[in-house]
Parts: structure tokens; C-alpha cells; sequence
């Protein structure tokens, strides 16, 4: 690319040789009116509404497909340019209803704006206005297709930037209807982006749909609570209600996407289930109390535990969207209770690199550059669904052709790029495999390759891999998604994985769930003589103080959370949620408010500290849990409980954390110990956590829990094995190890490996087929009534 | 079978066909003009012999084609051999050599006869171009509704293939060539030469924004040479030269200045003999309706769509005194368009005809761009209430505007083609227009 110089009514500017004229003007303030340009997607020159004028060209040209070459001479105020944006205004208008009074565009709409300065306050057009059928395209989008103008970039945002075109413009002419195909809905994971991009009221947020004008709405600046990007977005709320969450651009985080998880999670906040007081449970009955009482019900079955001395059998676990003030005050309390016992990791099931592992899950390389590797191996890693927006930069970078991702994984996931190469690993094959790959890395680069690593290989070949990663270098990036971090020998998995960035020189990112950094980092985690959530689970505790989290439901071993539930002596949830059959076993919930209402800080995967402001006032009498730990701590005569304002328990966590927070997520040595994990003699089964059953927030979010990537309790198989086991699809089995059981409905699967059964956590319904022991999987006759 | 015999035989049974200059449709000597045999009876792959023996190289052939003034055949008459020169032959990428036999225009007619009856003049032009541009891989986009041109096309390049005509190591020469007939699928749109590389791909038939051009991002993102099915056709000829080898002179010199050798004009509408009629560019129009038996029924002439129905409309004295070339039909305020000569006589109500031309463009806008998905129905509906006794003067304003806004503001030629009818006719029949709007105020009062 060379400089050239062109000038733009009349003013001389500098610009890159074949760069489009409306980049240049965009750069420098010059206002050219568009539709369908957008400078994340591709030009698609349809609109024709940035026609300007361009010296010695017969006729005016769109600005967005103009490449600019030197000398040139552009006026975009001139009589042609204007004329030819007002032509093209009066086309745009003539088949556009005039519904802006009832349109939820209206007051942040570029048509409507733009009709103001190029179009007519009265309209030549005597025929009759065309109308288009809307469709249900699923929970998330409302259509109101009369309205659209064929801009596209609905289209080319689910073909260039999500990877699944849903929708399409069939038709001809007049007759073209943006529209999915064969009325299929709309799943993408990142939908949600497609209302923000249309630039007219066609595609509306449904949950949003007639709840405000634009105009009504203050913005609060926030972050999101599910990715671990922190993405930037704003909460719009009208007199105390959030309305509607939109993304706030970021270019080193979010960009201008978000996620439709953290866009309409905040539905949750307004919920019927919406805990507004203190509720006890007393023989089975729940009942509604006053603070006061709940509080003194808490304490005192604190107490009666530490009267025992059992005050180290007292455990906490965390919710992973807490904020760092809640991680801290809780862990706090927690151990000035007498315990150690306190962690946030609730989908890890291996925690004996404990002691080696580093400061907090995170990501070597900036979020900026995931787009920019040449190389991409993902180990255990969906990471389509586990962080959207991390995904879409992946794909950016492979569709540009850059990068090579590779993956071993338990299933062939439906990503949205496309694999070099694909390990299919289930179960304990993702770490033979794992290992196999670091000894071919070790081959190809003359490294000695630790015995330990060789005995635990499966020795498959994989020298193809290996090259892509060798040559990478520091080129590459190695990703650790869930299903590595919740193996059962996820300690070795890390291990494997660092030896391999360190013999690469590739980066390596443990993606770990929401605020899962500001976990590691308040310390929210056991001490040394305390007890990991997997121990808490399976040695069972006297008594649980549980912020925000349901372990049934949150833990994909929930069984043993339900077991040791039921035999803690007291059980004190924090929740922002009614009680519902599986919290049976609280004794006390104490309403707390959800991220929109209060203040609270995150730490993203790459170390950056962001801190969000409350947008509403509490819901009901729920308090900020930060408030309620306090109490906690000072009904219980704590010490160190005495700070008035969140800020005050910010600053205290702020200065307790280590202050280097460079990002780095290996293990300080490796260790080699023997895998837990063998070859299933039967049926493999591989746990999962639907992206929108992960916690309480988004399993209360009405739409998203009728959207596409809430599958409901099914239980997923090869068709193969589906017909091994003498199952169709459709058919309900009962699963289990024989001792308790799920009766679940089964799918068939083609992306599933044989012999396994893929069951996902997050619902009641599948929490005794995930009970530990061999599975069995048999024929039922039909739901149970 | 005497010649005379012959010919009315395929007369008969191709009435399309009435008068051949010998170089895109066939000499009509032959029994059955569209087998290799009665080609090569005609010289047929003579040209490409001698190229592929090395007696011209492709430079040579652009060069050749150059000084024969041949223009694109398709409507917008670029010089083919300027075309060619665009392409960067000398890159080892895959290029790609593609045919528009797409022929929708209304009015047009021609490259079907090319293909029904002198389908290896095709095939040996296209083969030429491959060899030119270096492409291995040649496409033949056909009219979707073009089933028995598409057929006869499938047996040229079978027989051209069997005879080692098509296929690897042409005559010995190390050069490979492939070609494909593929049939569309019935859109008027996937004739512009960009919406046809997409529909090709498997892609809508939508065209691409220009620049850049098919010579550099083509088909499958590659260097693609597009032509007319008669420009390529027309390419054998040319090198042979009536005798005098790799000689553009002979062809130049059958045309004007501006306009070198034959065109077939398809003649419809009001003539006694409707069809094909390969003459002399610069032929006067008043020969060519002659040679297609004048206006029928005895009656007056009254206008003539020149160049297919986009072409701006001309009275009966403009074309009367133009003749059949680009200068001379551009300067009496038409083009040549594709050369589908539309005749109208003194009784034709040429609200009807407009409101017939702006349906068409109306259907088939693609509907990516805005003024002329907009547009075009916007058009067609004012006129047709004019046409029912419902318009106002105000509307031939409306009328006006709209079509100047659609023309030049959209991605490909449609938009313009749509536009050009819509003010040709009110410019020389405005009265028409008017009168049917005064007629029905005035029955109203």
C-alpha cells in the first residue's frame, strides 16, 4: 500500500492506495450517509445511499466501493452527490410504512434520521406500498419485514462474522424478502448483533419489543457477567427496569459485538422467580421473613455449627459471575468463620495442581490478537459456545486465511471454522491424545521428551499437528476450554499443554467461565488446610453458605452436590432467586442483587481490572450480596467486616491481591502423576454445560431459555450407538449407573464419537445420570407421568 | 440438393434464419450445417490449426483482432480485441474463458441460431480464446429456456471432443481446453456478465460491484475473459480472413468506420420477415427492412427499437435515415444494443409498448440495489395507469424523475436499460402518453 493524497471537497487528506473513499472520510469526520456499509462486514454497494461525486466520473459513485487512487477529487455536498442520496432516500421511502410511532427503531434509526436530511416531507408515490410477511425467526429477533431495505447486512453478518448464514434474501427484485431458509429459525449463539446492525425497525430485540422508546432509556455502562472477556456493553434501563442491554464498542475486547448470553440475560433480573425477601425453610415449608429474622435464622445456624466445632466443616462455594467485592467478602467471612474451605470453581473436577498453579486463569495472549495466530490448537475446547466473541475473532483470523485451527476434543463441535486437523478424544483418549501430540512436538523439535509424557501418550500419530505448531512459534496459541478444565485429570491436561507452549513457544489461554480471574484473584479459593469444591462435594460439610450458586445444577457432578447437600446440617444461599424443588436443602435464602444492580468489578482473562456501576436501584429488598456478607460478618461479631461503601471493599481487595497480574497460566513446575481417568469399559459419557443453563441468571432468562442452545434434558448419542443400544431417536432411556437414574429422551448425534452419551448439566431432570459409575443406558416405555 | 433447396429446407425448419454472411451463422451450402463435418466442409478449425502448429501466437491474435475492429457483440460494444489484451496472460493462476449465451434481451434472437446451426464456430472461437488468454477451462452459459441450442451445443463439443478438437493436448499441441455448456435457469439478470460468473459459481444471479473487473477477479475469484456467444463465434472467420491468413483487413473491411464486419440483426415486430439477418455493419436500415420484406400489411412505419428492447426508442424518419452501425444509429439518438431490431408500424399504441418493456425490466430486476429494485416497479406501475386511464400530467414528470434516478445510480446496466425506454418514449411520443391522460379526463367530465 502506498500514500496518496486526495482531496475531499476542496481539503487535501492523505489516504492508502486502494482503500475505500468512505474509510477515508469516516477517519476524518466527513459525514457520508449509508446503509449498508458496515466496516466489519463486506462492501456490498447496494444501498446506494453514499453516492458522492468524483471528478471526471461519468456518475456519482458509492463512496463505500471507491477505491482511491491519487488526485482524486471527491465532493460529497455537491449538487450531483446530494441529488443522487435524495434519489436514492425517495426509493427507500416509497415502500417504507410509516409506522414510527409504533416502530421500536423509531429515535435510533438511521433511516429515520437520514429521511430528515435527504428525504421529502411528502412522497410522490400514488401506488400501493408493498407489505412482506415476518416470520417468527425464533425468541430473540422480532421481524417487522415491510420495513426492511434490503441492506443485507443481516446476511453478511451470519456468513462472514457468525459462521451460520441463517438468513438469506430469496426472491427477486420487488419480491426479495430477507428471510431464514425454509422458515427455520434463527440459533446462532451471537444473533443478537443482527438487531444492532439493521438499520431499520425490520430486525427488533423481542424481549424488548414495546417496552420503551429509544429516547426514554438512560445507559449505564457495564460488563458483562458470563464471558470472560469482560465485554463492554450498556444497560438501558427506564424507571428502575433494565429494558434492554446493547454491546458498547471496545476494540481490544467486544469490538462491537455481544454475546446474545449476556445481551438478554439481564430478562432474569425482572423475573417472576425474582427472590424480593428473605425466605426460611421450616419443615418443608418456605415461608417469607423480614431481614432481620433471616439474618438471626443464618447466624444462628452458623453458630450452632461452630458451637459443635465443626466450624472447618463449614464450606463456601461461589458462583463464577460474582464480582471481585463478592469473591472477597466471601471467602472472607468464610475463613473468619473457622474454615478454609472456599472456592468458585464449580465445573473442575481435578484440583491437584493446586498448589503449582498459577495466579489466575487466564490468557497469555490479548484478546486483540486471537485473530491474528497463524496457528490455533483447541484442547477440550467449544469454544464457539464457552466465549462467543473470542470464537468470532478465531474464525476472523481462519477466514482471512491466517490461521490453521486444530483441535482434540471430546466431539466433533460444530465450531464456526472449519479444523485442519480434528482429534476426536472423549473422556480419558483427550489426554493420550494430548500427550501423544506433545511427544511428535518433541520429535519434530529434537526436544527429550519426559518419560512421563510417554508413558501416558496413546501413541497416535500426529506429526501433522506437531508442524503446525512447531512452525507457528510464538505465532501460535493453545486454548484450554471447558471440557479440559472439568476433565478428571485436568491437572495433567495443563501440565501437557504448558509443556507444549513451552517446547513451541506458542501462548497458551485457560478460558475459564465469567469472572472466574476476580475469583483467583480475591482469593476465593481454598487454603491449604481447607477443602476444594470437589472435596467439599465428596467428603460432605457440616454447613454451606453458597453465593449465587446452585451446586445440583451448577456443578457437573451435581449428584454428589445433591447428596451433600442433604446432609449439611445448614445450608445459607445467597441467591437472587426464588427457592425452587432442587434448593430444598437451603435453610435460609437471603435475596441478593443481580450485576445490573449494583457496582462491582471484574478481572478479565487478560489481567484487566473493569468495574461496573449499579444501573437500577435493588429489585424488591434484595440487597447487594457485598452488604450481606458484611452483615454476616458483623452479626457474627467477625472482625474485619466494619467497610461502609463498596469502594472501601475495593480498595481492601485491590491492595490484598498480588499486584502483578500479568497474565500467565502455567503451572509453576511440571508434575506427572498416573491419570484417574481410564477407558470406560461400557458407555463413555461426557458432561457438558448448555451455554444457557451455566447459572441462575440465564436459566431465569425467559427467552433464552426457548432458544436453540437451551436443548432441554436430552441425552445425545451416535446414531450408531443409538442403534446398538436398541434406541431411535426420540425414544426415552432411562440413564444411570445402575443404582440411580435419569429417565431422559434420547437424540441421535452424528457429531457424537460411538459409544458415548453426551448429558447435559444444568437441569434437574439429568442430575442422577451423571452420578458417578459405570453407565448404563436401556430402553424406557415412556416419560414418567 | 442444390443450394437454393437447401436453404429453403432450412428455412423450414429454422424460419429464424433468413440471410447469412457465412461468418456466425452458417453458409447455407451444407445439408446439415451444424455437423463438424459440414463445418470443416467450410474451412471450420482451419484457424485453429494453424494457431496451434505456431503460425500465430496470442499476441499475434489480439493483434488481429484489433485491426479487424470487431466489437462485443453482447450490447455494449467494447473492442474484443482490447478485451483480450486486459487479461493477464501471462500468469500462471487457472484463468477462465466464459461464454454469455445468455440471450434475454427481448428482441434478441441471434446466438440461438449461432448455436443451433454453426454451434462448432462457438466452440472453435472459444477454444481460440482459451489458447489466448492461457485459460484451460472455457464455460458456455446458456439461456435457461434454451433446451435445443444447449443439445446442439452438448453434440459440438462431443463430436469436437471425440476428434481431439476439446480436451488435453489439442492436435498435438501440448494445449489443453475444456469446455462446458451449462444451461441457466431462467433469468434475464444472469446475462449481465457479472451476476453470470455468481450464478455459474452456484451463487445468486446478482451482479458485483465494478471494479474490479471479471480480468482480474473472475470467475471463482480468477482472471475470466466474458464474450458474446456471436464475438467468439465470429473469431475463426476473422483469422481466416476469406483466404488471406491472419488478416484483420478482410473483416474490417466488410464494416464502417467504428463498426468492423457482419452483425446479425434479429428483425421483429411489424415485418413481413421476421428473422435472423447477418449483413454488413452500416447496412441502411431501410435495406434491412427491405431484405425482411418491408412493414407488413401495407402499413406505415411509425418506430424502431434498434438494439433490444433497452435501447432508446427511435421515430420512423431517425431510423430511416440511419444505418446499421454504432456512430450512425448513436448519432440519430439510439445504439445497436445487441442488434435486435424491433419494427413497430403507425397502429402500434406505444403506451402499451412501454408498459410492456417496463414490466419486463420490472420482473426481472435482481432486487439487490436499490433504485432499481424500487424503481423499476415504480415505473412500470405509473405507466400502466396512464395506460388504463388513470394518469395525471403530473405523472409524466414522475415519470421522468424517477427514471433519471435510476439511471447511472445503480451497480450493473439494468438500472439504465429499465431508465433509457422509459425517456425515449416520452421524448418522442409524449402526445400519446398525454392523450390518453386527456382522453379519460376529458369522458370523466
Amino acid at each position: 500500500m502506498s500514500s496518496v493524497e486526495i482531496e475531499i471537497d476542496g481539503k487535501a487528506y492523505p489516504a492508502e492506495a486502494g482503500e475505500m473513499l468512505i474509510e477515508v472520510t469516516d477517519r476524518n469526520g466527513i459525514y457520508i450517509p449509508r446503509f449498508c456499509y458496515h466496516e466489519k462486514l463486506s462492501v456490498a454497494a447496494n444501498c446506494r445511499m453514499c453516492l458522492i461525486e468524483v471528478e471526471r466520473a461519468p456518475k456519482p459513485l458509492p463512496a463505500c466501493a471507491t477505491p482511491v487512487t491519487n488526485g482524486m477529487k471527491v465532493h460529497t455536498r455537491s449538487e450531483i452527490a446530494v441529488e443522487a442520496q435524495k434519489g436514492t432516500m425517495e426509493f427507500l421511502l416509497i415502500n417504507h410504512p410509516l409506522d414510527c410511532p409504533v416502530c421500536d427503531q423509531g429515535g435510533e434509526c438511521p433511516l429515520q434520521d437520514q429521511a430528515l436530511g435527504y428525504g421529502k416531507d411528502n412522497s410522490r408515490f400514488m401506488e400501493r406500498k408493498r407489505s412482506v410477511p415476518s416470520d417468527d425467526i425464533g425468541p430473540l429477533i422480532a421481524t417487522e419485514m415491510t420495513r426492511c431495505i434490503h441492506c443485507t447486512r443481516c446476511v453478511r453478518f451470519g456468513d462472514e462474522v457468525a459462521g451460520v448464514m441463517e438468513m438469506g434474501a430469496p426472491g427477486r427484485g420487488e419480491h426479495v424478502r430477507i428471510s431464514t431458509f425454509l422458515d427455520s429459525t434463527i440459533d446462532s449463539e451471537v444473533s443478537g448483533n443482527m438487531i444492532d446492525l439493521c438499520p431499520v425497525g425490520a430486525l427488533t430485540s423481542k424481549p424488548f419489543r414495546f417496552a420503551a422508546r429509544s429516547w426514554e432509556l438512560t445507559d449505564h455502562q457495564s460488563i458483562s457477567p458470563h464471558d470472560c472477556l469482560g465485554s463492554n456493553m450498556r444497560i438501558q434501563t427506564l424507571r428502575n427496569r433494565v429494558e434492554r442491554v446493547v454491546p458498547k464498542e471496545n476494540p481490544d475486547i467486544n469490538e462491537c459485538w455481544l454475546a446474545d448470553r449476556d445481551r438478554f440475560s439481564y430478562q432474569a433480573i425482572h423475573s417472576e422467580k425474582r427472590l424480593t425477601r428473605p425466605m426460611i425453610q421450616r419443615q418443608g415449608t418456605w415461608q417469607e421473613v423480614d431481614w432481620e429474622t433471616a439474618l438471626t435464622h443464618a447466624v444462628d445456624g452458623l453458630r450452632a455449627i461452630i458451637d459443635q466445632g465443626k466450624a472447618d466443616r463449614i464450606g463456601g462455594l461461589a458462583q463464577a459471575a460474582s464480582s471481585l467485592e463478592e469473591f472477597h467478602l466471601f471467602q472472607k467471612l468464610i475463613r473468619a468463620l473457622g474454615s478454609e474451605s472456599v472456592d468458585y470453581r464449580l465445573q473442575q473436577n481435578d484440583f491437584r495442581d493446586d498448589d503449582i498453579a498459577p495466579l489466575f486463569p487466564a490468557s497469555e495472549l490479548p484478546i486483540r490478537d486471537f485473530g491474528t495466530r497463524s496457528s490455533v490448537l483447541l484442547i477440550g475446547s467449544n469454544i464457539r459456545k464457552e466465549q462467543p466473541l473470542l470464537s468470532l475473532r478465531i474464525r476472523q483470523g481462519w477466514r482471512e486465511g491466517k490461521t490453521a485451527v486444530s483441535a482434540i476434543n471430546p466431539m466433533d463441535f460444530d465450531l464456526n471454522f472449519a479444523c485442519t486437523v480434528s482429534e476426536i478424544a472423549p473422556g480419558t483418549a483427550m489426554l493420550g491424545r494430548t500427550a501423544a501430540l506433545a511427544k511428535a512436538i518433541a520429535d519434530l523439535s529434537g526436544t527429550n521428551v519426559p518419560a512421563e509424557i510417554s508413558a501416558l501418550s496413546d501413541g497416535c500419530d500426529l506429526a501433522l499437528l506437531a508442524k503446525q505448531l512447531v512452525d507457528a512459534d510464538q505465532e501460535g496459541l493453545i486454548v484450554l476450554g471447558a471440557f479440559a478444565q472439568q476433565h478428571p485429570d485436568a491437572s495433567l491436561l495443563k501440565a501437557l499443554s504448558s509443556w507444549i507452549a513451552e517446547t513451541t513457544g506458542n501462548r497458551l489461554a485457560i478460558l475459564a467461565p465469567g469472572n472466574s480471574a476476580g475469583g483467583a484473584l480475591a482469593n476465593c479459593l481454598p487454603g491449604t488446610n481447607g477443602l476444594n469444591k470437589q472435596a467439599m462435594l465428596d467428603s460432605g460439610m457440616a454447613g454451606f453458605v453458597l453465593l449465587g450458586c446452585q451446586p445440583e445444577l451448577d456443578c457437573l457432578d451435581g449428584y454428589a452436590g445433591v447428596k451433600t447437600l442433604e446432609n449439611a446440617d445448614f445450608v445459607v444461599q445467597l441467591t437472587a432467586f426464588k427457592p425452587e424443588t432442587h434448593d430444598r436443602h437451603v435453610d435460609v435464602a437471603l435475596p441478593i442483587c443481580s450485576f445490573a444492580e449494583t457496582a462491582g468489578t471484574h478481572v478479565n482473562c487478560e489481567g484487566k481490572i473493569q468495574t461496573a456501576r449499579a444501573a437500577i436501584e435493588s429489585v424488591g429488598e434484595s440487597k447487594p450480596a457485598w452488604k450481606i456478607l458484611r452483615v454476616l460478618g458483623n452479626f457474627l461479631n467477625l472482625e474485619g467486616f466494619g467497610q461502609i461503601t463498596l469502594s472501601d471493599v475495593t480498595q481492601e481487595v485491590l491492595e490484598a491481591m498480588d499486584s502483578d497480574t500479568a497474565p500467565n497460566c502455567r503451572p509453576s513446575e511440571f508434575r506427572w502423576h498416573s491419570p484417574v481417568s481410564s477407558a470406560p469399559a461400557g458407555l463413555g459419557s461426557i458432561a457438558y454445560m448448555p451455554m444457557y443453563r451455566g447459572d441462575p441468571l440465564v436459566r431465569n432468562a425467559l427467552a433464552l431459555q426457548s432458544a436453540a442452545d437451551n436443548p432441554g434434558p436430552l441425552a445425545s448419542l451416535h446414531p450408531e450407538t443409538l442403534k446398538k443400544h436398541s434406541l431411535k431417536d426420540g425414544d426415552w432411556a432411562e440413564i444411570g449407573n445402575g443404582n440411580v437414574s435419569s429417565r431422559l429422551r434420547v437424540i441421535k448425534e452424528p457429531r457424537m464419537p460411538r459409544d458415548c452419551v453426551l448429558i447435559p448439566a444444568g437441569y434437574e431432570e439429568t442430575v442422577n445420570a451423571r452420578a458417578p459409575g459405570a453407565l448404563r443406558i436401556a430402553r424406557a416405555e415412556q416419560e414418567i407421568p | 440438393m442444390s443450394i437454393q433447396k437447401n436453404r429453403e429446407l432450412i428455412a423450414d425448419r429454422f424460419g429464424s434464419l433468413k440471410h447469412s454472411s457465412g461468418v456466425c451463422l452458417p453458409a447455407l451450402d451444407q445439408k446439415e450445417p451444424w455437423t463438424l463435418e459440414a463445418y470443416r466442409k467450410n474451412g471450420g478449425y482451419q484457424a485453429l490449426e494453424k494457431v496451434l502448429g505456431g503460425e500465430l501466437d496470442p499476441a499475434g491474435i489480439i493483434e488481429v483482432l484489433k485491426i479487424s475492429n470487431i466489437r462485443g457483440r453482447g450490447g455494449a460494444g467494447f473492442p474484443v480485441g482490447v478485451k483480450w489484451s486486459f487479461m493477464p496472460r501471462q500468469s500462471d493462476d487457472q484463468k477462465y474463458v466464459v461464454c454469455n449465451s445468455d440471450e434475454g434481451e427481448p428482441g434478441t434472437c441471434k446466438d440461438r441460431d449461432i448455436m443451433r446451426l454453426n454451434p462448432h464456430a462457438l466452440v472453435e472461437g472459444m477454444t481460440l480464446g482459451g489458447y489466448v488468454m492461457g485459460a484451460s477451462v472455457g464455460y458456455n452459459y446458456i439461456r435457461g429456456e434454451f433446451h435445443e441450442p444447449y443439445s446442439a451445443m452438448e453434440q459440438a463439443v462431443k463430436e469436437a471432443r471425440e476428434t481431439g478438437l476439446l480436451g488435453k493436448n489439442i492436435l498435438g499441441s501440448g494445449f489443453d481446453f475444456e469446455l462446458h455448456n451449462h444451461l441457466g435457469s431462467g433469468a434475464y439478470i444472469c446475462g449481465e456478465e457479472t451476476a453470470l460468473l455468481n450464478s455459474l459459481e452456484g451463487r445468486k444471479g446478482e451482479p458485483r460491484f465494478k471494479p474490479p473487473f471479471p480480468a482480474v477477479f473472475g470467475l471463482y475469484g480468477k482472471p475470466t475473459t466474458i464474450n458474446n456467444t456471436e464475438s467468439f463465434a465470429s473469431v475463426p472467420t476473422i483469422l481466416r480472413g476469406n483466404g488471406k491468413w491472419m488478416d484483420g483487413q478482410w473483416f474490417r473491411g466488410l464494416g464502417v468506420e467504428n463498426s468492423g464486419g457482419v452483425k446479425i440483426f434479429s428483425v421483429t415486430g411489424h415485418v413481413n420477415k421476421p428473422g435472423n439477418y447477418e449483413v454488413k455493419m452500416g447496412t441502411p436500415f431501410r435495406e434491412l427492412l427491405q431484405m425482411a420484406g418491408g412493414v407488413w400489411k401495407n402499413r406505415e412505419l411509425k418506430a424502431v427499437i434498434p438494439g433490444g428492447s433497452s435501447v432508446p426508442v427511435m421515430p420512423a424518419e431517425a431510423v430511416l435515415a440511419s444505418n446499421m452501425d454504432y456512430t450512425s444509429l448513436q448519432e440519430n439518438g439510439s445504439a445497436l444494443g445487441a442488434g435486435s431490431v424491433i419494427i413497430m408500424d403507425e397502429t402500434t399504441d406505444m403506451v402499451n409498448v412501454l408498459e410492456r418493456i417496463s414490466k419486463f425490466y420490472y420482473e426481472e430486476s435482481c432486487g439487490q440495489c436499490t433504485p432499481c429494485r424500487e424503481g423499476t416497479g415504480w415505473l412500470y406501475r405509473i405507466i400502466r395507469r396512464i395506460n388504463r386511464g388513470r394518469g395525471t400530467f403530473e405523472d409524466l414528470d414522475t415519470l421522468l424523475d424517477v427514471a433519471n434516478r435510476i439511471e447511472g445510480r445503480t451497480i450493473c446496466a439494468l438500472g439504465d436499460a429499465a431508465a433509457w425506454p422509459v425517456q425515449s418514449f416520452l421524448k418522442h411520443f409524449r402526445h400519446e402518453f398525454e392523450a390518453k391522460i386527456e382522453s379519460i379526463q376529458s369522458d370523466a367530465a
